[in-house]
This record gives structure tokens, sequence and C-alpha cells, in this order.
């Protein structure tokens, strides 16, 4: 019985030993034959997190065409926004063994082990437009959110005065996207508005509605609003529509209904991502780091302000 | 059909597995860097979550019912489990927590199906929109992480066993005890004979009710089981988790020669079935195929696998 017992003891022993978090050492080094359509110096792969979105469409395009006028081979894997699908689809880029891997995030904290894994393969990493929670990237591109915020700032001063009482609609609380957005804006607000409300609307239209009702009430002098996105700030409108108060909201993110709004002279302004031009830094910065030059560790792109 | 001669069934058993082989070849054809042990080993992984669902679904299939809640089911109790270990709870009972919750989950659907009478698609149709809608109110249609850094939990996604992943581990040993389970027990026979003609097994004393229950409730474990795999892969449970899994888990069952009828088929069948849908999803991108390309693909070798299958069997 002691015996026996003992056995137990020692098979669930080594079996503990057998187990480990690290992958085991690919042993086999062997050229991989590459379909023989090698056509550029650079292979890089590319897991975006939709092409079912406008905004990942022209980005995709932006870095499709950038990477044809440099030279590169770029394999492009479609997430669907599904992160275990994109955390496979890294994957497969890993055992292409590609040059290098950009990858847009479909949520930061699960596409953190997929980086890891490429940092295991020494495989260099490239966030786009959203950054990863976890593992080493060589560089994280994406839209200047806090110069955006700096532009609606600016705009909405030039438009309501020095010194007038605006509001402010924030977005998802602890989101990337309005912390900066919010803090750009804050840079110019603090020095020349009076910012006297200030509530989450969750990037939401229905909310955006709901939340400026509530400020017209407490606040009836407001005579500007800053919303965090397009959505929140077409609610507001409404809002304020029905209230039939003139007050001037910048937006932000140029969705069609927006520039929509804009053009009928609803909206006073929003400030336009360029997805094109995010693509292409993207692809410029991986050149540039496999070639062997330094990269920024965080590359802004600039915004456009729509009136 | 048990009456027809013997070499057609067996030419029916190994054509899906021919159907992997072929396209096997044909990915190593376009791309030798298939076959290295390490992409091998990433197929395996990638197939694991999808393959225990499919092992599930062959008994609920085999009984003649069908199963849409399971890719719902793994979002809710990923995401259940995820949020007791991100609020601290022991890890490892917040897991086995998030399994009795998959069972349960199971069972409700076995019990509506079994005593409401209700037909197996439309009832698991209902629930699929209800735990999905649970997922979404549980987590408030965000990610759940900060899942803390327990070695058990991380080491089931993500860890490996003499060079193998865990997860493919989990796979095979789920797939020794189910094979098992169906070939050798009582219970299996009884999944067959439900699936078969349920009125002369309810004549031979097999409560049909009870064996229904039990696969739905089975699938339900499996389905959370899956949710685990995949929170620790992800280290973070997504409200999102799990759509159309439920698809590529019939889709496996099908490819595997098992009947949508019930009462005929077999697990092996579905574990070839997984295989040729992963390495299908690896292949297609290893070979460089357009991702939405990739989808038109993949209906298209099911489809043809199905068409297959029918001409053999007729």
């Amino acid at each position: 019985m002691k015996k026996m017992q003992l056995g137990f003891m020692l098979v669930a022993m080594m079996i503990l030993a057998a187990c480990s978090m690290e992958a085991p050492e690919s042993s086999s080094e062997e050229e991989s034959g590459d379909g023989g359509e090698a056509s550029g110096d650079y292979t890089i792969g590319f897991s975006i997190s939709t092409l079912n979105n406008p905004f990942f469409v022209t980005l995709n395009e932006g870095a499709e065409a950038k990477a044809e006028e440099l030279g590169a081979d770029l394999m492009v894997v479609d997430a669907q926004d599904n992160a275990s699908k994109q955390a496979s689809d890294i994957e497969d880029l890993i055992q292409q063994e590609v040059d290098l891997i950009m990858i847009n995030p479909v949520d930061s904290e699960a596409v953190a082990a997929a980086v890891e894994s490429a940092n295991m393969a020494n495989i260099p990493v490239i966030t786009v437009d959203r950054s990863a929670a976890g593992g080493e990237v060589v560089s994280h591109i994406a839209s200047d959110n806090i110069a955006g915020g700096e532009m609606a700032g600016e705009h909405l001063v030039s438009l309501v005065g020095d010194g007038a009482q605006v509001a402010e609609l924030e977005g998802v609380s602890g989101s990337s996207a309005a912390r900066e957005r919010g803090e750009g804006f804050n840079n110019v607000a603090a020095d020349s508005l009076d910012v006297v409300a200030k509530q989450t609307a969750n990037f939401n239209r229905a909310e955006g509605l709901s939340v400026m009702e509530n400020i017209l009430q407490a606040n009836p002098d407001v005579t500007g609003v800053f919303a965090h996105n397009d959505e929140m700030a077409l609610g507001a409108l409404e809002a304020i529509e029905a209230s039939g108060k003139d007050i001037t909201v910048v937006g932000f993110d140029a969705t069609d209904d927006a520039v929509k709004a804009v053009e009928e002279g609803r909206l006073a302004g929003t400030i336009a991502q360029k997805p094109e031009m995010i693509g292409e830094m993207a692809i410029e910065t991986a050149v540039q780091s496999l070639d062997g030059e330094e990269v920024e560790a965080s590359i802004p792109v600039e915004l456009e302000l729509v009136q | 059909m048990q009456l027809k001669n013997n070499n057609q069934s067996v030419l029916q058993k190994i054509a899906p597995f021919i159907g992997l082989i072929l396209i096997i070849v044909i990915i190593t054809i376009l791309n030798p860097g298939f076959l290295s042990v390490s992409n091998l080993m990433n197929v395996l992984r990638q197939v694991s979550i999808n393959a225990l669902i499919a092992f599930g679904m062959t008994f609920v299939i085999l009984t003649g019912g069908i199963d849409l809640s399971v890719g719902a089911t793994l979002a809710l109790t990923g995401a259940v489990s995820a949020g007791m270990m991100a609020s601290g709870m022991d890890p490892i009972f917040a897991m086995l927590l998030g399994l009795l919750l998959g069972a349960v989950l199971g069972a409700i659907n076995g019990i509506i199906i079994a005593k409401g009478k209700v037909a197996p698609f439309i009832a698991t149709l209902a629930t699929m929109t209800i735990y999905r809608g649970l997922t979404l109110v549980y987590t408030d249609g965000r990610p759940i992480s900060g899942l803390g850094d327990s070695l058990t939990f991380q080491m089931l996604g993500k860890g490996y066993f003499f060079g193998i992943p865990i997860p493919v581990v989990t796979m095979m040993v789920s797939f020794g005890i189910l094979y098992f389970i169906l070939k050798k027990t009582t219970f299996g026979r009884r999944v067959y004979a439900v699936g078969g003609n349920e009125e002369a097994s309810i004549l031979s004393g097999i409560n049909s009710d009870r064996i229904k229950i039990y696969v739905y409730s089975l699938l339900g474990l499996l389905a959370a089981l899956s949710a685990l795999i995949l929170t620790s892969r992800l280290n973070s449970a997504q409200p999102t988790a799990g759509e159309m899994f439920e698809l590529d888990a019939i889709a496996a069952v099908v490819l595997g020669g098992t009947s949508l009828t019930g009462g005929r088929g077999w697990i092996v069948g579905t574990l070839i079935g997984a295989l040729i849908i992963g390495v299908l999803n690896n292949g297609l991108n290893l070979i460089g195929v357009p991702s939405f390309f990739q989808q038109v693909v993949k209906g298209a070798v099911i489809l043809l696998a199905v068409l297959l299958d029918r001409k053999k069997t007729t």
C-alpha cells in the first residue's frame, strides 16, 4: 500500500515536472520555402481587427499601397473582430516566419499573449491604432488624439469666444481615446473656456441625448459642447435642437452622419482621423525598423478639422 | 441501412480521413512550412477548442438533437469564471464553478427539450439569445481582464506538457474518455438508441428524457471547459467570445460523417472533422489566401465533403 502511494506520488511529480509555460525549442530550423512569390525584401504580416468597417478598410488600403511602393510583401489576415481568431492568426504569421508583424488589436488585453509569442519567436511587433496591454512592441502608431482634442478645443473657442460656458461629453471612462481627447481639449479649455459640466455618455448617441438634456437643465447658460465622438455629439444635438437653444457642438471622428450634419450647418465641426495615413506610417516604420534604423516608440498621426 | 454491406460503411468512415489527408497534401505542396512540428502543434492547439465542443455536439446530434447555444454558453461561463477570478476568488474554485455553470446551462437546454417537448433547434435558439444576453448584462459589454497570475489557470491555455500544448493534451484526454463512454458503456449505447428510434428505445425501457438531459449537460460542461482554455489563452473573457462556434462544431460533426438525423455516427470522425476545419483555417493563412476568399473556400470544402458523403451513402 505504501509502495503504491509512493509510486503515485512519483508519477504525479514527474507529470508536474513536465509542465512548463515555455514553448519547446523548435529544433527544426530549416529554411521554409516561401511559396516562391518573394517580390520584396521583407515579408510583413498584418493582423487587422476587421475588414468590415470602412475605417480599417481604408487603413489597410494605405498599408497595402505603401508596402507595394517600398517593395515589401504584405500578408493581411482579418480577425473579423474576434479576439480568439486574432490570436490564431498571429500564431499562423509567426509560423510563417514573417520578418515583422503589425497588429491592429481587436482587444488590447486579449492580444497580449500573442504579442508575447511573437517576442519569444524574435519577431518584432508594431501595434496600429489600438495598443497591446502586454509584450514588447517596437512602435505604436495611432492618431494623435491629444492634438485632435486641442484642435477641437481651439475650434470651439474661436466660435463661442473666450471664457464661455461649455460642456464636455466624455467617452467610455478609462478608454485611451476618451482620456487623450479629453486631455487635449482641457489643455486648451483650461486657459480660455469655462467647463461647467463634464459627464460620460459612453460614446453612445442615446446616452449623449439624455446626458445633454440633464446638462441643459442644470446649466442653462452653456453655449458650447465638445463630445469625444460624433455619436454623442449627434445625440447632444438632438437634445439641443429640441430645447430650441443655440449651442455650438463639436464632435470627433468625422463619421458619415457627422460630416453630413456639418454640411447642413447643424454641427460646428468634427475631427477626422486619417486611417490611410496610419496604414502608410505603419509600413514606413516597419521597413525602417527592419532596415535597422531607430524608430520612435510611439508615433502619433496627425488629424484634420472638418468644418 | 444497417443491412447494407460492410464495405460501404468502411468507405464511408474513411472518407473524412481521406479528405483531411488530401487537404494536408495540397497545403504542404503550396507551403512546406505547414508540416513543421511547431506549426502542427500550433494547428492542434487552435483545433482543441472547437474539437472539445464538437465532441459534445456529437453526443447531442447522435440523439437526434442540436445545440445552437454552445457559443453563448462558452461566453457566459468564461465571463463568470473570469469575473470571479478578477474579484479575487481562488482560481481553481472559480474554474470549477464555471464548469458547473456550463453543465447547468446545458441541463436547462436538455430539460426544455426533453420535458417541454420543444424542438431542439428552437429551444437552443432561444437559450442562445438568453445566454448571450446574460453575458452582456454580466460583463456590461466589456472584456474582463486582470485575472491574476495563477499558474494552474495560465497553464490551462498557454502551458506545455512534454512540449505538447496543454489544450491539446486536454483535448486528447477528453477524446479518450468520451470515446470510451460512447463505445463501451450502457449510456453510450442508449445515446445511439434514442437517436436511432426513440419510440423503440422507450419501449425497451430506456429513459430517453434522462439521456437527453445528460447529453446536453455534457455539451455544456465541454463548452465551459473550452471557455476556460480560451479565457486563459486570451488572458481575458470577451463578451463576444464563441460567436459562430456552434456552427464550427456542427460542421466538424457533419464533416466527420455523423448523421444529423441521429443514431448514426462516430466521435473519431468528429475529431477528423475538427482537424479539417483547423487545418483549413491555418493552411489558408499559411498559403496567403486573401481573407475574404478564405470564407468562400471553407464553405465550399464543407459543402463538397458533405456532398461526397451523400454520394457514398446512397
